[in-house]
């Protein structure tokens, strides 16, 4: 227990701390220099630029086909980029074969050498390093414990389940300790208890060893565990970079906000604007909406307002003082979470938003039901206003 | 219940068909040839006695059984006859032409199996189209080419490269070239479908963990192709071993070759009996092969490839 505390304390100091990215006199490790991919006519990968610290735990998110693995493949060298350059510590990599890049992945597919056992496959890389016999056994038993397959060691891929192959195939990666490690979606075979504790293992991995990691997830919970900063792709294009906190509070545009997480995105007139704050004005509503966020938008412009659900409260009565920020409506479904209540509230025009509320008492029947009649607010500063 | 008999019986009949073809065209030869070996040669119709007749009921048949032995092999296995040099001949030739065309098929089936996807039915074709043309007639389209007034050597005088014609006809260096074009289609073809199936992003994966891509290939490729391998040097060895023609019409009057001898000892010295036992020997001679390459199918299937 006292070592876990330590550690909570050492990740903690390391953790809250850890922001290169804002002192400008870093250097970052990995660079992506207006980066582009073409596969014939099609663009995968188009005009990213990227940079990312030594000992940062970086995540890609982004929707199905959007590049991720391409962007990945370039840097581990499997593709050329079309355009721009990648330089990892300073050094150009065009043109350095895969085998001599400090870098190592852990596929999608996984690729587990078939004719080889999980003992085989983890120590290949090691083994082609020249490592001595002792030191690749000492490695190897260290890694099968780290993912948990010591049982499994000399079996043969093919008779391993979906979850523990992945498990090889990331102990395949890490075994070598490279500079920088690249996994694509490595932990989606895996049930949510292994999945959150390989998480922090990977985390601690990264902490002890000071390993720079890029990870590719679906996961948006998990990217938002693990990762310093979630770069959004879309299309190609990397569209929002950030710590997750920051993804998540200010998306940068619609898109991000809908891709991450639960969000209402409401299509509303800009009635002033300022370095104070926004006034919106929406069709859905009667009140003002008033936002605590500096806009450079002028009067009658088209803005969005995005909140999330957890950002609203939901009465049955209106509340005191009531002027500004809030929405009427009725309610349309309820979706218990257990956790947490969803309550899909139908306004007037027939748009229907979602508000979530912790379910604080375990009152059996709901103070709020069906069809009654509901009064949503949120606070100034519950909002964004986007305007992309 | 009805039902169920039904299906065993559909299940009976779906496996017996296979079983029935073997029998009749496996089995029931081959004991005729095991019988015709233990058999002796006479002057008559048929050339061997004794022969088997049903009507002598059961003391006709042990008086049958008694009249077999094993003179023959006796005669085949003798170091007087030239029985043994041939199959030791064989063995080799076969062998060495094996070796030959997998340093020659592989690097073809590789060269396939990388071709971009569009071409590789064009190339395939290329392979099996030798198979268009007779086998005789392109054996003989060698002797054309080898002759001392062939092609080759006319070509060769033509470039200066030599003033005497090559000494290639009739000998064993002959009997290898038409053996290994001959086969070279039984070579690349499981080798090809082995390599074709090869998952690109293991060799991705080797490469990423340090290998060169001449490393990866050793590590990687190359154990992964070893079911093709043996495929394609079982195919080409078996055949090979009892191959007659070739060494008929391209080797010289010393190229020893087992299906020569028994073509000769069925041919020139009528003996029916000897040339089943030279036949019912080279089979046994070949099932251990086989043996090596179904342990190593059994190993295969065990790791799951
Ligand atoms: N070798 C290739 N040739 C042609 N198109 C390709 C090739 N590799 C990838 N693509 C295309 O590039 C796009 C991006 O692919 P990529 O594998 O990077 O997506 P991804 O973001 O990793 O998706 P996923 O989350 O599904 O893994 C896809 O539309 C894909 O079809
Ligand atoms: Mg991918």
């Amino acid at each position: 227990m006292a070592a876990d505390k330590a550690r909570t304390q050492t990740i903690g100091a390391v953790r809250r701390t850890f922001a290169p990215w804002n002192d400008p006199t870093a250097t970052p490790l990995i660079r992506f220099e207006n980066v582009a991919k073409r596969f014939g006519e099609f663009v995968a990968v188009d005009g990213v630029s990227l940079d990312i610290y030594e000992r940062e735990f970086f995540a890609l998110l982004g929707p199905s086909g959007c590049g991720k693995t391409t962007l990945m493949r370039m840097l581990a060298g499997f593709e050329e980029p079309s355009a721009g350059r990648i330089t990892l510590g300073g050094q150009d990599l065009a043109g350095v074969p895969p085998y001599r890049r400090p870098v190592n992945m852990m596929f999608q597919s996984y690729a587990l050498f078939p004719h080889m056992n999980v003992w085989d496959n983890i120590a290949f890389g090691l083994r082609q390093d020249g490592m001595p016999k002792a030191a690749i056994k000492a490695r190897v038993e260290e890694v099968l414990a780290l993912v948990k397959l010591e049982p499994f060691a000399r079996r043969k891929p093919h008779h391993l389940s979906g979850g523990q192959r992945q498990r090889v195939a990331l102990a395949r990666s890490v075994a070598k300790q490279p500079k920088v490690l690249l996994l694509d979606e490595p932990l989606t075979a895996l049930d949510k208890k292994l999945r959150e504790d390989t998480q922090f293992e990977l985390m601690d991995l990264q902490m002890s060893l000071g390993m720079t990691f890029l990870i590719v997830t679906h996961d948006q919970e998990e990217a938002m565990t693990v990762a310093d900063r979630i770069g959004v792709m879309n299309l190609g294009e990397l569209v929002q970079v950030a710590p997750p906190a920051v993804i998540y509070e200010q998306p940068a545009t619609r898109y991000i906000a809908d891709f991450i997480g639960d969000v209402n995105v409401l299509e509303t007139k800009v009635v002033t604007a300022g370095a104070e704050g926004v006034e919106l004005a929406s069709e859905k509503t009667a009140y003002p909406l008033h936002i605590a966020q500096p806009l450079d938008a002028a009067v009658g412009d088209t803005a969005w307002l995005a909140i999330r659900p957890e950002k609203m409260r939901i009465a049955l009565v209106p509340p005191a003082h009531l002027a500004d920020n809030c929405f009427e409506g009725v309610i349309w479904d309820i979706g218990y979470l257990g956790d947490l209540s969803i309550y899909h509230v139908e306004l007037a025009c027939g748009t229907r938003i979602k508000v979530s509320q912790p379910n604080v008492s375990r009152l059996v029947e709901r103070p709020i039901t069906w069809e009654d009649k509901v009064w949503v607010t949120f606070s100034p500063d519950g909002g964004v206003v986007l305007t992309r | 219940m009805a039902m169920a008999g039904e299906k065993g019986r559909g299940r009976l009949l779906v496996i017996a068909v296979p079983y029935l073809w073997l029998l009749a065209l496996f089995l029931v030869p081959f004991l005729i040839v095991l019988k015709i070996s233990l058999s002796q040669d006479v002057i008559a119709q048929p050339p061997y006695s004794p022969v088997f007749d049903i009507a002598g009921g059961w003391a006709g048949f042990r008086d049958f059984l008694s009249q077999l032995s094993l003179a023959n092999y006796g005669y085949v296995l003798s170091w007087d006859n030239e029985f043994i040099a041939a199959y030791g001949s064989s063995l080799v030739i076969a062998g060495v032409s094996t070796a030959l065309l997998l340093l020659i098929g592989y690097p073809i089936a590789y060269a396939m199996a990388r071709a971009p996807k569009g071409l590789q039915p064009m190339l395939l074709m290329l392979v099996i189209l030798p198979f268009w043309t007779s086998f005789l007639i392109r054996v003989y389209a060698w002797i054309g080419i080898l002759s001392p007034e062939g092609f080759l050597n006319q070509g060769l005088a033509a470039l200066g490269l030599i003033d005497q014609p090559l000494e290639i006809l009739n000998t064993d260096l002959a009997v290898y070239i038409g053996i290994v074009y001959s086969y070279l289609p039984f070579m690349v073809l499981p080798l090809y479908s082995a390599l074709e199936k090869l998952d690109g992003t293991l060799l991705e994966a080797a490469e990423d963990l340090g290998c060169t891509p001449f490393k990866a290939f050793w590590t990687v490729t190359f154990p992964l192709s070893l079911p093709g391998v043996a495929a394609g040097a079982l195919l080409c060895f078996i055949p090979a071993v009892g191959e007659f023609v070739i060494p008929d019409l391209l080797g010289g009057s010393d190229t020893l070759m087992i299906g020569k001898s028994l073509w000769t000892e069925f041919t020139v010295n009528r003996s029916w009996t000897a040339s089943s036992a030279v036949a019912v020997l080279l089979l046994v001679l070949l099932v251990v092969p086989i043996v090596i390459y179904q342990n190593i199918q059994a190993r295969q299937l065990e790791a799951g490839r």
